[in-house]
């Protein structure tokens, strides 16, 4: 053996990350079954909304312009939701301590896994668009509203994977995460993202209308396919940024708490 | 820094109510091998914990190649590394890319890591096996890619829980060796087993812990000599043991114990006197087995 036993130098904050970022795009590549149902479920759901629903939510054939922006959503919703999974099979099994008891910031772990969360959703996100324009979306986007889109679709997803990650990070075992990230699920049917608030129930109007998943789906209905934004946006980005810092603080706040407890 | 690499003053930890360690003083001399013994639940993972800086302590002074595992943790885990008692391994990873991970993350260069990664994989007979996932090794394989990960990189303290607990005699032997190779290099090496012979074989000191404080410390020869000069072991027909008694060694005593165990053992029963083991110790410190040491 030829190292010397001086206390070594750490490695640099740029290699930890790129380590961890490395080692959660590996993993996210070799679990098949999440990987295979990241990309079929764009696919399934475009399809199911365009062709089975489509027609009785709107006669005129223009449905899928109207459901693109909540597929998007959807899948990268259920995309990141696997980071809770990831992030609370890492905690519990014996890796973090491994970990733990090297000079390393330590959460740079979960921050890869959201890294990787970010890629694998925003290819899901290319994918719905790429079968959106099989079956028939016609956006009306420049390059400018597109990047616009783009720019919310990465801002959501990076939120939502927080927000999982946090999850992950507090939950007692992987399936429990599993668990809990699936209600968050439920949110964007309670939202405009597939027929207009108009025909629900008074109550349920005003927590669609005001719940988060709602102004983001119109910013990007609006950049996409050209109907009015307003001040739609400005709640989207703030929405978002407000539930990113949340779920930040959170999860580093269960970090610290979990890495005392033992 | 002192020339102790281990050194705990006082240590208590409980959970709950439960009191694991209660008052442990310590001093492990630097680039010595030292075994920390004690029946299941005794608390040597959990003093591992501690020193590694995963679990704080309640109360008292621990230091670790000279920093403080409360106020230094950083300096601590840049002079540590560890094997615990459960495997720290990535399941989805080859053992390659395990390896290659935590030499990155140990401040190796890609290239240094390739080399090192090599060089373990071949001294743990793991070379064959690289490419397969984890999830598809057998458990001391497991084993001994978690024992070289914690050797990617060379530091000054070396933690091992139980490190050949499922590996194969071939494979403990190796690590036998693998140990005393880093002990003459100057690292410090401080390790829980339950066997006993590891412990008689590798260690420089040993210590006994049970019921929160330490109840034994010494050599392997130092130990053995505090249960008494010799064993009377009794075995039955079917060469299980039946009972264990220290004796001095002389007539006067053997035939006195003798005459005593005529009435409660049966006649048929066979003698032998034999220097005690480290399992002797082990019993005598830890439970009420050995019975009352005459000498
Ligand atoms: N995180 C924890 N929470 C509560 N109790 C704990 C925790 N960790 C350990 N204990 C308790 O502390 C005691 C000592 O455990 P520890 O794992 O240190 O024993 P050990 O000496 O390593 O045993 P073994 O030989 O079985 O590995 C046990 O009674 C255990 O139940
Ligand atoms: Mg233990």
């Amino acid at each position: 053996m030829t190292t010397t036993h001086s206390m070594a130098k750490p490695a640099s904050f740029v290699v930890t990350n790129a380590v961890f970022i490395g080692r959660s795009i590996r993993l996210s590549l070799r679990n098949t079954e999440a990987l295979i149902m990241a990309i079929m479920l764009p696919i399934l759901l475009m399809l199911l909304f365009t062709y089975v629903f489509g027609g009785a939510l709107d006669p005129t054939g223009n449905y899928v312009d109207y459901v693109v922006p909540g597929i998007i959503l959807l899948c990268a919703g259920f995309g990141s939701s696997q980071t809770a999974v990831d992030v609370a099979q890492d905690m519990t099994s014996g890796i973090i301590d491994r970990f733990r008891t090297m000079p390393i910031r330590s959460l740079s772990v979960v921050t890869g896994h959201v890294v990787a969360s970010l890629v694998r959703n925003l290819i899901a996100t290319g994918v719905v668009i790429g079968v959106a324009l099989l079956v028939g979306f016609r956006p009306s986007a420049g390059v400018v509203e597109w990047l616009g889109a783009v720019g919310t679709i990465t801002l959501f997803i990076l939120t939502f994977t927080w927000l999982f990650a946090a999850i992950g990070l507090v939950a007692g075992s992987p399936s429990a995460a599993a668990g809990y990230g699936f209600v968050l699920l439920f949110l964007p049917y309670l939202s405009n993202a597939f027929v207009s608030t108009d025909t629900m129930p008074k109550w349920l109007q005003g927590v669609a209308n005001h719940q988060p998943i709602t102004p983001v789906i119109e910013t990007i209905r609006g950049l996409l396919t050209g109907t009015p934004v307003h001040d739609r946006a400005w709640w989207a980005i703030g929405w978002c940024l407000l539930i990113l810092l949340v779920s930040l603080v959170w999860s580093l706040w269960s970090f610290r708490r979990k890495a005392g407890r033992r | 820094m002192s020339n102790f690499a281990i050194e705990v003053k006082g240590l208590r930890k409980s959970f709950g109510s439960q009191i694991v360690l209660d008052g442990i003083d310590l001093a492990v001399p630097a680039g010595t091998v030292f075994a920390l013994l004690g029946p299941n639940g005794a608390g040597k993972t959990t003093l591992i914990h501690i020193l590694s800086t995963l679990t704080a302590p309640d109360q008292g002074s621990v230091r670790v190649a000279g920093y403080d595992v409360v106020t230094e943790k950083n300096e601590v885990k840049r002079s540590i590394s560890l094997t615990g008692q459960f495997a720290a391994v990535d399941e989805m990873l080859t053992a390659e890319e395990n390896l290659r991970m935590i030499c990155r993350l140990s401040g190796l260069t890609s290239a240094e890591s390739g080399a090192r990664t090599a060089e373990l994989l071949k001294q743990f007979g793991l070379s064959s096996a690289m490419g397969k996932r984890v999830k598809t090794y057998s458990g001391g394989m497991r084993r001994r890619l978690d024992l070289a990960i914690s050797l990617a990189a060379s530091r000054p303290v070396l933690f091992l829980d139980e490190p050949t607990t499922g590996l194969d005699t071939i494979s403990r032997r190796s690590l036998w060796d693998i140990i005393l190779q880093l002990k003459e290099q100057g690292i410090t090496i401080f390790l829980t087993t339950q066997y006993l012979e590891e412990a008689d074989q590798l260690a420089d000191t040993i210590s006994v812990i049970a019921d929160g404080h330490v109840v034994a410390t010494g050599t392997a020869e130092e130990l053995k000599s505090r249960v008494g000069g010799e064993v009377i072991e009794l075995r039955n027909e079917k060469e299980e043991v039946i009972r264990m008694i220290s004796t001095n060694g002389s007539i006067h005593d053997v035939r006195q114990t003798l005459n005593e165990l005529a009435h409660t053992v049966p006649q048929e029963a066979r003698v032998s006197i034999r220097k005690p083991s480290m399992d002797d110790v082990f019993l005598a410190l830890t439970t009420k087995n050995l019975e009352g040491t005459r000498s």
